[in-house]
């Protein structure tokens, strides 16, 4: 039986990086391929070149056993493939069947096109159970809904190959496995899907067949069902790797963040945040999970002095703030409080600057780096060196570009930019999001130990399995409130419901309000 | 790694790329100077001579380089915040504004030592003054900078004609001008020529402002804001504060065309000195990448053609002083607006050159 696409010997370079190396694989028919690796090991970019986004420096791309040139993603839809996107490229404002017609309008006049659609979708909503109402905004569906809209797309170019890019980043456990229901109907009427992801659990729950990409090279190939997360992990990162992290039980001490009754409401009246009362001690990691997007951004943007309460109070380290009494992030660091955001690139650096100058950034009036009105250029470049090595951020040098490293390692320099300081209270927000697993174990490992160092660590995390093994105690943040407490190490499904917004009852519910 | 196309390596960027960039210019100009009948290889000759033929065309030259250092220093250091001033104009009108006032009151009591540094002190408060109202209405309010200061430009135009006609014309006098300031007023000038110490003024300025960016947390926190407002939020720097520092310090150092016009060349108030060189800072700090050498070496540029060109004028009537602005305006265009036009040829002749 031949292959539904076979790669044969691409390569791919850009400038000196060399990111894809040599890569043959063979996407079998009707089955779930799994495309698995660190972030940089190049699996986006291959599939980049099989959509027609990139040309191969090398190698011939096949479907069905005939070459084929896959110059613009027109090409790659031409043959049947299709591809949907992590972010999903939808728009808000238009129904659901709007979204799915453009670029494939079918004429002037819009009428004939939707209605020809419409019964197309139902179409496909019969043969793949793929129910979305039709008429629906795409603005009211839920994340999953807009998902399941993204692949209806996809469908309806009729495509027979379907490529999921980290489908399930802005999923909740429920949505992922619902997710991976329909992947399976799909796969029963005969689709083809290439499923890429990091996430060693997807991998196994969902797949026929993995491959294993480092380093730009195809590294092993696998039968699902004749491996597992361990081996999975380990030819990955190229040794051997602790998906379990140890952790002492926690010392707590005194109370060094207390927030009560928070509330934040934006410019149009929005409730963002409601009623968030919570506790911070010295010694413990607190976990606040919860879907992306249910008020954990607007919580971290409060607790780190950079957006005001509309009500309630704050009060770190001793000092309360409120909408009448702002605090400003630079206050906030003066008083102990270190803030690693969620958004690295967009908030915790500049990416024009040296890393030199990210490793100073909110630190740069402090006396050690100014000599008289005039920063020490030479200060700052070794105080950016001794984060470097402390850290492990690879390459070693501070006079490159902040753009220049790759994700790990700039979250590494901005967790040492801010740990060096040896904070009181530490927020960190998404703490390995788009890391490779390697920094992950390290970067756990450095929160374990700046707890067990007597430090407050609060961490925001859509990743589930990442709260679940980092926290002492998890909040659960569900449409702008605090909706359970439970204690680390719980039971994922209760946590799924709550992230969902069932009104759950935990055992040792510590909710407020 | 989303845009293959490599960097060019740095010493193409910063020499190659603004040489290729002027000699586009020159072979557009001349097809027009060729149209209207003349040599181009004469009329450059003609300009270049002119420009910097003798030590007076020199000394012309570097009066004229003074004020495009100035104004185009203005430019960069609102553009490092993430700014576009566009009010030069304005702020360099007001800046000779507020050095004239100084020395009109002071001038028959001061000595020089006293005088000079207070006029230019002047200079820099009223400029600055002048581009804070638009920053604060961006910082504020939520006014386009862009906008206001485009306006401001007009406001302080009429405002000068309103001011030179009705308040400060000198009495008995038919044009509209102040009266003569005393000699303690006047910048130390080369002897028969336009050029002075403002000169001097324009260099420190250019050192200063180098420093101020890449050497002061303040300068730092300028450039997150510019770069990048948000990490420059979570860093803890206030921007509304720092939209008013930046637009002040650009105000400052345009107010400072006044110095040059007014105490070193004018020594009256009088209308329209500053005669564009506000809105050729913008082309100048394109073209000096928003660094302060660059900005002296494009300051230099304009300030040849400036004077070259007023020979050319001068030397071939053919070329009508208006045709002069049409070739001083393309060579704006294509070394200021179309600056990165050759840059993906360039890049492509650098991976042709080594293959990867």
């Amino acid at each position: 039986m031949t292959a539904a696409i076979a790669l044969e010997g691409i390569d791919k370079s850009f400038g000196s990086v060399h990111a894809v190396r040599g890569v043959s694989l063979a996407i079998e028919k009707g089955a779930i391929t799994g495309i698995i690796g660190e972030n940089g090991a190049g699996k986006s970019t291959l599939m980049s070149i099989l959509y027609g986004l990139y040309h191969a420096d090398a190698g011939t791309i096949r479907v069905d056993g005939q070459p084929v040139r896959m110059d613009s993603p027109h090409a790659a839809i031409a043959h049947g493939i299709g591809m949907v996107h992590q972010h999903f490229m939808l728009i808000d404002g238009f129904t659901v069947l709007e979204n799915v017609v453009l670029g494939a309008e079918g004429g002037p006049l819009l009428a004939g096109g939707l209605a020809a659609a419409r019964a197309e979708l139902e179409r496909l909503e019969r043969d793949y159970g793929l129910a979305v109402d039709p008429d629906a905004r795409v603005a009211d569906l839920s994340v999953g809904e807009q998902q399941r809209v993204e692949i209806l797309k996809v469908l309806f170019r009729g495509a027979r190959i379907l490529i999921l890019d980290e489908p399930s980043a802005v999923l909740t456990p429920q949505e992922t496995d619902r997710l991976f229901r329909i992947l399976a109907t799909l796969k029963a009427r005969g689709v083809t899907i290439v499923l890429i992801t990091h996430k060693l659990r997807e991998i196994m729950a969902a797949t026929d067949r993995v491959y294993v990409m480092r380093q730009g090279r195809m590294v092993a190939e696998r039968a699902t069902p004749d491996t597992d997360a361990e081996e999975l992990a380990e030819l990955m990162v190229g040794r051997k790797v602790r998906l379990q992290l140890e952790k002492a039980p926690p010392r707590r001490g005194e109370v060094r963040l207390e927030a009560g009754h928070l509330g934040l409401v934006d410019a149009r009246g929005v409730r963002l945040l409601d009623d968030v009362s919570l506790e911070l001690r010295a010694g413990e990691i607190v976990g606040i999970a919860g879907v992306s997007g249910n008020g954990q951004t607007e919580l971290l943007q409060v607790l780190a002095g950079i957006r005001p309460p509309s009500t309630g109070t704050l009060t770190v380290c001793g000092r309360t703030i409120d909408a009448r009494h702002p605090g400003d992030p630079a206050e906030m660091r003066d008083l102990g409080l270190a803030h690693v955001p969620e958004d690295r690139l967009r908030q915790g650096m500049v990416a024009a600057f040296r890393a030199s100058e990210t490793a100073i950034l909110g630190y740069h009036e402090q006396p050690q780096f100014n000599r008289r009105f005039l920063l020490s250029v030479p200060a700052v470049g070794a105080h950016c060196a001794r984060l470097m090595e402390r850290f492990d951020v690879r390459p070693q040098v501070p006079g490159l570009r902040s753009s220049s490293f790759s994700g790990g390692n700039q979250q590494k320099l901005v967790l040492a930019r801010e740990m060096a300081q040896e904070p009181k209270v530490l927020l960190v927000g998404q703490p390995t999001r788009g890391v490779d697993i390697g920094a992950i174990e390290f970067i756990h490992r450095e929160l374990v130990r700046s707890r067990d160092a007597g430090c407050a660590v609060l961490a925001v995390s859509v990743e589930l399995d990442e709260i679940l093994s980092l926290a002492d105690r998890i909040l659960v943040m569900f449409a702008g409130r605090i909706v359970g407490e439970v204690e680390g190490g719980a039971d994922e499904r209760t946590l799924g419901l709550m992230m969902a917004g069932a009104k759950a009852a935990p055992a040792l519910s510590g909710a407020e309000g | 790694m989303r845009n293959p196309r490599r960097p060019l390596p740095a010493w193409a960027d910063i020499v190659l790329l603004p040489l290729i960039n002027i000699a586009l210019a020159f072979v557009t100009v001349s097809i027009i100077v060729r149209i209207n009948g003349v040599d181009p290889f004469h009329a450059l000759r003609l300009l270049v001579v002119g420009a910097l033929g003798s030590p007076e065309s020199i000394g012309y030259t570097l009066y004229y380089a003074t004020n495009f250092i100035f104004t185009g220093l203005a430019v960069a250091v609102a553009f490092h915040g993430g700014l576009f001033n566009i009010g030069g104009e304005g702020q360099a009108y007001i800046g000779g504004l507020g050095c004239g006032l100084a020395i009109l009151a002071l001038d028959r009591y001061l000595p020089a030592w006293a005088m000079i540094p207070i006029a230019i002190l002047a200079a820099a408060l009223f400029g600055a003054a002048w581009a804070a109202v638009p920053a604060w209405l961006q910082a504020w309010r939520g006014s386009h900078i862009v906008i206001t200061t485009i306006m401001f430009n007009f406001v302080a135009a009429a405002l000068m004609v309103y001011l030179m006609v009705n308040v400060l014309i000198a009495p008995g006098s038919m044009t509209p001008q102040s009266r003569n300031f005393e000699p303690s007023s006047f910048l130390p000038a080369m002897q028969g020529n336009a050029l002075n110490l403002s000169l001097g003024l324009a260099l420190v300025c250019c050192l200063a402002v180098w420093i101020f960016l890449w050497r002061t947390p303040w300068g730092y926190a300028l450039r997150t804001m510019g770069h990048n407002p948000e990490a420059a939020v979570y860093a803890g720097t206030d921007l509304r504060r720092m939209t008013m520092v930046a637009m002040g310090i650009s105000g400052g150092l345009a107010g400072f065309v006044g110095v040059n016009e007014l105490m070193g060349v004018h020594h009256r108030i009088v209308l329209d000195f500053p005669a564009g060189y506000g809105f050729a800072g913008i082309a100048v700090a394109l073209m000096g990448r928003n660094h302060p050498l660059g900005i002296a070496l494009a300051a230099l540029l304009f300030g040849i053609l400036q004077q070259g060109g007023a020979e050319l004028a001068f030397e071939i009537p053919t070329i009508t002083r208006e045709m002069v602005v049409v070739i001083q305006g393309l060579v704006i265009l294509f070394s200021g607006a179309l600056v990165q036009l050759p840059r993906p040829w360039l890049q492509m002749l650098f991976a042709l050159r080594r293959p990867s």
